[in-house]
């Protein structure tokens, strides 16, 4: 039986009077990619941004392996660190170059020595393509090479699994692929990850399980074959055929 | 000369000004509400409202009713130090407002502590856009340096006065040219921190020059 | 007599001192005004030779001190043979001081005013003088207000520099004041205090003026 790498119960969150995520609960086993997909707005982002904290839950438990997460008085940075978030705006730091920005994270955080560090660096950067890239700035780089150096940048902290926050969303169509890519690479290469994003040829070809959320609840949680052909609820085979009305116009 | 010993105030002042301004900018931005509200913007108004003269006389004074002895100089590094200080701080504070939240989060989401991540991602962005306000600041500086003249220090001023006096000179001339010596040294200042600017610059970003008076 | 009825008793003997103050940041905020805005369209609208000398006027008040440019004034000019008393050459100095500051605000308002207007005004047959007093200029006095409401708080404050040439304003009487009763430090708190008081009425006033005049979507 695969290890328990995240466990979600219960998580609820609010902003002001609305009510973003209404009680979800799923979890998530080693080198298991799960997509999560479902309208937008209905709180996908929101949910990662839970796990690692970036946002508070106001209600439920997170664990991580067998650490409760969502305890009061925990180092919430080490426990970031444990974490890879990849933003959909790719947030690099501007002022570093590519290497800086993959290093920064194991020489500041885990106060790695530099060597070790750029050691690291370079090994992530590679992996995710962009190796004759390592010294130049965000600003000179593509969006979709920027979005590799972010993939690079969490892989270089060692983390247990990667939140990815619908990490194609902002990019230009033809550099989608390239980021796409890498993450199917890290899918093969057993990687622990959660992806929300709108691509469903990814979800339906890399996923190992998928999660359909609406309106701040999972509808629907399984493999790929299963939800594509036979959903339970009305609504995701409503937003299934919506889909392959773009895609069939976009055949067409 | 006096034209080396306004230059060290200024240098002087704009030091304490920078060391102090920075922790009331984080301090404003990051701090809790009870430290914005009730240790930061307090000083920065109160610095920010008094006239600079005011200033030197109060601390100059205050010292003397409180048994210190201070001498003319270090009063002088107090008030104008400290009233630097409030205005860099509204400087920094713009700089590190304008820096994208995403910078922070992406901090935060590899485990940096919100103190590391002002410390190496925050900070040095906001420093770089800080430059042209901070140009700006030391061309204020210098030019209020001349103000402690009130308070005896020999300083560019002074020293013009002491010319006028002993050589019965010319005194619009030397009260002239100690107006050109004041222009030369902000000039070849803002020169400077212009190309330290340019040095320094993220590659690929354009900052913004913007001339307001503080 | 404690601090406070000390601070009391010294308020009616330091109003002069602060009317004087008064007086004397609207005399020179006005000339200020009055020149800085031909000043400043000669340097958006002006041919080269008018570019060049208001720049080096804008240039030479803005980088040097206050103080130097009054001494130039009042202790400087007697050697030439013009003499002016304190009051007069205070007015002066911190008028044409201003002027350069306020000129250069006014520039920064009327470049913020879009291009297109210009173009929209000579299209219907416009001279640029009209142009400018009927279209520019009522746009960029509403957009100039946040720095000129700085700027007439900074004339305020920097009147306490007259105090160095023997005008009588607040800093002046204050250590007259001083010399007297040798509580130099609490009279400077107070008057410290007065201004204080001062510049944030001022600023409540002059931020109630900006919301009402703007201009609705600019």
């Amino acid at each position: 039986m695969a290890q328990t790498i995240l466990k979600v119960e219960n998580l609820h969150k609010s902003y002001g009077k609305t009510e973003v995520i209404k009680g979800v609960s799923f979890e998530v086993k080693k080198s298991e990619t799960k997509v999560i997909i479902g309208p937008s707005g209905t709180g996908k982002s929101t949910l990662l941004r839970c796990i690692n904290q970036l946002d508070y839950p106001d209600k439920g438990r997170v664990w991580l392996e067998d650490v409760e997460i969502t305890k009061p008085h925990i180092d919430i940075n080490q426990i970031r660190a444990s974490i890879g978030f990849v933003f959909q705006s790719f947030n690099l730091f501007t002022h570093l170059t590519a290497l800086d920005n993959v290093r920064i994270g194991p020489m500041r955080v885990r106060e790695m020595k530099e060597e070790e560090a750029t050691k690291i660096a370079l090994e992530e950067l590679r992996r995710v393509g962009l190796e004759d890239k390592i010294h130049h700035y965000p600003a000179q780089l593509s969006g979709g090479q920027q979005q590799r150096v972010s993939i690079a940048r969490a892989l270089a902290m060692n983390p247990k699994l990667i939140l990815f926050d619908e990490p194609t969303s902002a990019l230009d169509p033809e550099l989608i692929g390239e980021v796409l890519e890498v993450m199917i690479n890290l899918a093969k290469e057993e990687v622990t990850m959660i992806v929300v994003t709108h691509e469903m040829g990814f979800a339906s070809s890399v996923a190992d399980d998928i999660i359909f959320m609406d309106d701040g609840m999972i509808l629907e949680e399984g493999p790929p074959g299963k939800i594509f052909k036979n959903p339970k609820h009305k609504r995701t085979a409503k937003f299934f055929s919506k889909i392959t009305q773009l895609e069939g116009e976009k055949a067409k | 000369m006096g034209s080396l010993i306004s230059i060290e105030l200024a240098l002087a002042f704009l030091g304490l000004g920078f060391v102090v301004g920075i922790p009331l900018a984080v301090g404003e931005v990051y701090g809790n509400k009870l430290v914005k509200n009730l240790v930061v913007l307090p000083i920065v108004e109160f610095f920010r409202s008094i006239p600079a003269l005011v200033l030197l006389f109060l601390f100059y004074f205050g010292a003397s009713s409180l048994n210190l002895s201070l001498s003319p100089f270090i009063a002088a590094l107090l008030a104008m130090g400290f009233r630097s200080a409030a205005y860099q701080s509204q400087i920094f504070r713009g700089a590190i407002k304008s820096i994208d939240v995403g910078q922070m989060q992406a901090a935060r989401s590899i485990g940096m502590s919100k103190f590391k991540a002002i410390r190496y991602i925050i900070l040095p962005q906001a420093l770089r856009i800080s430059i042209p306000g901070w140009s700006n600041e030391y061309a204020c500086v210098l030019k209020d340096t001349s103000l402690v003249y009130a308070l005896g220090i020999t300083e560019l001023m002074r020293q013009g006065r002491y010319i006028v006096a002993r050589t019965f000179g010319n005194a619009i001339l030397v009260y002239v040219i100690c107006a050109l010596i004041y222009f030369i040294i902000v000039h070849f200042g803002v020169k400077l921190l212009d190309f330290l600017e340019e040095k320094y610059k993220i590659p690929g970003y354009e900052i913004k020059k913007v001339t307001t008076r503080v | 007599m404690n601090f406070f009825e000390f601070a009391w008793s010294i308020l009616p003997k330091l109003l002069p001192g602060a009317l004087t103050s008064l007086k004397l940041t609207v005399l020179a905020i006005s000339i200020g005004l009055i020149l800085g805005i031909p000043l400043s369209l000669g340097r958006v609208y002006g041919s080269k030779v008018i570019y060049t000398i208001t720049t080096i006027y804008i240039e030479a008040f803005r980088g040097t001190p206050m103080l130097t440019q009054l001494f130039i004034l009042y202790f400087g000019l007697p050697s030439i043979g013009i003499m002016f008393p304190p009051f007069t050459a205070a007015v002066i100095g911190l008028g044409l001081n201003s002027a350069a500051y306020q000129a250069e605000y006014f520039r920064g308002a009327i470049q913020a005013v879009k291009d297109g207007q210009m173009v929209a005004a000579r299209s219907i047959g416009m001279t640029k003088i009209k142009a400018i007093r009927y279209i520019i200029l009522p746009q960029m006095f509403r957009l100039v207000i946040p720095s000129w409401s700085n700027e007439l708080i900074l004339l305020l404050k920097a009147s306490s520099i007259a105090y160095m040439i023997q005008v009588s304003e607040l800093v002046s009487v204050g250590r007259q004041i001083a010399s007297r009763n040798f509580r130099t430090f609490e009279v400077f708190l107070v008057i410290a205090f007065i201004y204080f008081v001062i510049v944030e009425v001022l600023n409540r006033i002059l931020h109630s003026v900006e919301r009402k005049i703007k201009i609705p979507g600019l």
